[in-house]
């Protein structure tokens, strides 16, 4: 790196790590952020499935779980993992990243507001918690939230943590509101020099479409947001049906966000697990464009099918119809996509690295939680699984593999890139295993409550006396040590981590031999990335190109 | 503004479209789906709710005309300050924008005069489904004339000495925005009785 440069973006530490501009550190103040608040959804979970399994038990490191803390328990583990692990984490902390990097410039379009984004964010955080600590304690009315339940202190109980949980939430939107305009303008407009529309690696695109489908769909739910606000604090009636409002708005405000939310959450992943494909099964990306164009089709098909939500809450059955075809339709490019990851891996040079582990984990798991998905896309059998564990099972086979094993993907993979050192391989295996094995046991069992009839979001199955079976309680707690087994495998995973970033071995600039820009920079990349800006001239996934010395063919490099 | 050193990608401009005025867009993209959820919240109650139109019966529509045509007037102002700009005119632009400026003020004054009045006949935002609509609607779009009125006042200070005059021609972009969503309003809220 030039002195000139360096001395260019010399600052202070406060300024450098706490209010830095810099692109790659508002990724990490995300990142790190970010997995605080996933270890605090993990303890939740904990918490909440040793009560399932152990009713009445003293969970050793928070005690008697109170009906009222039960609830806010699973309220809160909900809205963590998806507003405050999932997004910061996949969108905000790898987009920050990664989008300048691999379009080779040296920062967002707009660092300021890159910076305001993250502080919004983090005032998030503080307001979250705020709301445990309130008179009446945290919200407990589910993270959908629904009206009257949430509207109502006199049936929520908790008169403060109520609106201030939904405050919390409204300022996370903000937060991602101003970091997806950043991240869509940035792709738009600071590309490297040569860089055309297909030439743009595939997890940029993921994380920009990503920032547009959150963009489309989270409005209604800030305006019903504002609402469901006014119902809470002045007494207004919109979801109140007894004073001429209507409770169902709510629910199709909500889900008109929640839907493609799911895809918001997704593609990020996905994306990163096709630059962890390609280069580790030295291969093209099968179909570019048709990948795209299918991931286009999912996004707006994700508009249009909320209302699968919403089958047992008395809507008219015709529109169920409607929408149960709609969302079947969805699975057609979904189906697309996977095939196209498979045709990439057929008859590559695969070497089974432990991002590649992960990226494998997460396409075949994701592929249970689609497949499960389809009985309740159907109307019919939806009626029999609604509300039960099934649902429970189905979402979180795509929500884990998206939100932990997605974020597995992309920081085993690009930790070289970070932090400028290699990430052991061993322990990096043994955490792969340790998570992936677990998982499977917490979940499937729960498919198969669910299909017993256990209801969601009941404190004590001792009070159902059909529920209250040896056998259901096996799987109950089956699922419970489980979830205590793949947490505590998650150790080998901050180990490694905090190990590697002093011990680990020196990473190189390229240590995977791939084609992308963020490996044309140094290893950590310092304030400005690059010492002479990128050219591009190829796509990138040039791999094995015949009569070529080496498999590979950086982007950057001329012909 | 010192303290943040400007980078390279801000100086490119690979669509040929300025990322200010790119930003701009994708604001008012936001806005779009916020402002629409909230009318299709409205519109598809009120269509279940006829009898709204009683309430509706009690809004002031000659102050809403009024409204109306002063946010049009204003929107002419700022086109004339964008021309200014483009010209490099920065003291001309100065002048419009603040002309602008002039008629959100009077349009606010109109509005807060309307909200007095009903708030004193009794009518605020928890008398029933429509008033909630009104306030919150009106409120919210109140809520962005004013911002744009402080953020132009920003621009129209810059633009005098000549700095940032391509400001001028996004805040003019947010404003015709703010403009539009009025004219959704005015009829959903003051004309169908």
């Amino acid at each position: 790196m030039s002195e000139s440069h360096s001395a260019h973006y010399n600052e202070g530490l406060i300024k450098k790590y706490l209010f830095s501009t810099d692109h790659k550190i508002i990724g990490m103040q995300y990142l790190f952020t970010g997995i605080f608040m996933g270890l605090t959804g993990a303890f939740m979970v904990y918490v909440f499935r040793m009560q399932l399994a152990f009713p009445g038990i003293h969970v050793p490191g928070f005690g008697l779980v109170s009906q009222a803390a039960y609830n806010a328990l699973v309220t809160n583990h909900g809205a963590i993992m998806i507003f405050w692990f999932a997004m910061p984490v996949l969108i905000a902390a790898f987009g920050n990243f990664l989008i300048p990097l691999m379009i080779g410039c040296d920062d967002m379009v707009f660092p300021r507001i890159n910076r305001l984004s993250y502080q919004i964010f983090f005032l998030s955080v503080i307001v979250l918690f705020a709301s445990f600590l309130v008179p009446g304690g945290g919200f407990g009315g589910a993270w959908t939230a629904y009206p009257p339940l949430s509207a109502k202190a006199e049936y929520n109980l908790t008169p403060m943590g109520a609106p201030l949980w939904l405050i919390a939430v409204a300022l996370e939107f903000v937060a991602f509101l101003l970091g997806g305009i950043n991240f869509i303008t940035t792709l738009m407009n600071a590309r490297a020099k040569g860089m055309k529309m297909y030439d743009v690696p595939m997890v940029i695109w993921m994380i920009v479409i990503a920032s547009l489908l959150f963009m489309a769909s989270v409005g209604p739910l800030i305006a019903g947001a504002i609402m469901l606000l006014f119902d809470q604090f002045i007494g207004t009636s919109f979801y109140d049906a007894a004073k001429g409002g209507d409770p169902m708005l709510w629910q199709h405000l909500f889900w008109f966000f929640g839907h493609p939310e799911v895809y918001v959450v997704l593609l990020p992943p996905l994306g990163m697990a096709v630059e962890v494909i390609t280069t580790f099964s030295r291969k093209k990306l099968f179909g570019y464009k048709t990948f795209l164009h299918s991931v286009y089709i999912t996004g707006i098909l994700s508009f249009v099918v909320w209302a699968h939500h919403q089958f047992v809450a008395g809507i008219d059955p015709r529109m169920a119809n409607l929408f149960a075809i709609t969302t079947l339709i969805i699975s057609v490019p979904i189906a697309e996509i996977c095939f196209l990851v498979m045709a990439t891996l057929y008859g590559g040079s695969i070497s089974f690295t432990t991002p590649m582990l992960f990226a494998l984990g997460f396409i075949i798991e994701f592929i249970i939680g689609g497949v499960t998905g389809i009985f309740l896309g159907a109307s019919g059998t939806d009626i029999f699984f609604h509300d039960t564990y099934f649902v429970v099972a189905h979402f979180h086979y795509t929500f884990v593999p998206i939100a932990v094993i997605g974020f597995f993907i992309g920081i085993y993979y690009w930790f070289p890139k970070m932090f400028g050192r290699m990430m052991d391989e061993r322990l990096g295996k043994i955490h792969f295993w340790g998570t992936i094995i677990p998982f499977n046991l917490i979940f499937i069992p729960l498919f198969f409550l669910g299909m017993y009839g256990e209801h969601r979001r009941i404190y004590n199955y001792q009070h159902f006396p059909e529920l209250n079976t040896p056998g259901l309680y096996f799987l109950r707690e089956l699922a419970t040590v489980s979830t205590v087994v793949m947490l505590a495998f998650q150790t080998v995973f901050f180990y490694n981590f905090v190990r590697s970033l002093w011990k680990g071995k020196k990473a190189e600039r390229n240590p995977w031999k791939a084609n992308t820009l963020e490996w044309v920079a140094p290893s950590p990349p310092p304030h400005g990335n690059f010492e002479k800006m990128p050219e591009v001239y190829r796509g990138p996934y040039e791999y094995g190109v015949p009569g070529r010395s080496t498999d590979f063919w950086p982007q950057n490099e001329p012909n | 503004m010192s303290s943040c050193t400007i980078p390279i990608a801000n100086t490119r401009s690979v669509t040929g479209i300025r990322t200010a005025k790119l930003a701009t867009w994708w604001i008012i993209g936001s806005e779009i789906v916020i402002f629409g959820g909230l009318l299709v919240s409205y519109l598809l109650l009120r269509l279940h709710n006829l009898d709204w139109a009683h309430d509706a019966a009690h809004t002031n529509t000659w102050a809403g005309a009024f409204n109306t045509f002063v946010l049009l007037t204003s929107s002419y102002f700022v086109v004339l300050a964008h021309q200014a700009a483009e010209e490099r005119n920065g003291a001309q632009a100065y002048r419009y924008l603040w002309y602008t400026i002039g008629g959100g003020l009077v349009f606010m004054l109109v509005k807060a005069y309307e909200y007095g009045t009903k708030i004193h006949h009794g009518i605020t935002l928890s008398s029933g489904v429509f008033w909630s609509f009104y306030y919150t609607a009106t409120g919210l779009h109140g809520c962005h004339v004013l911002a744009g009125m402080i953020i132009m006042a920003f621009v129209a200070h810059a633009a005098k000495k000549g700095e940032n005059l391509h400001r001028v021609e996004c805040i003019g972009i947010y404003w015709h925005f703010v403009d539009v969503v009025w004219i959704f309003l005015f009829p959903l809220l003051y004309i169908a009785k």
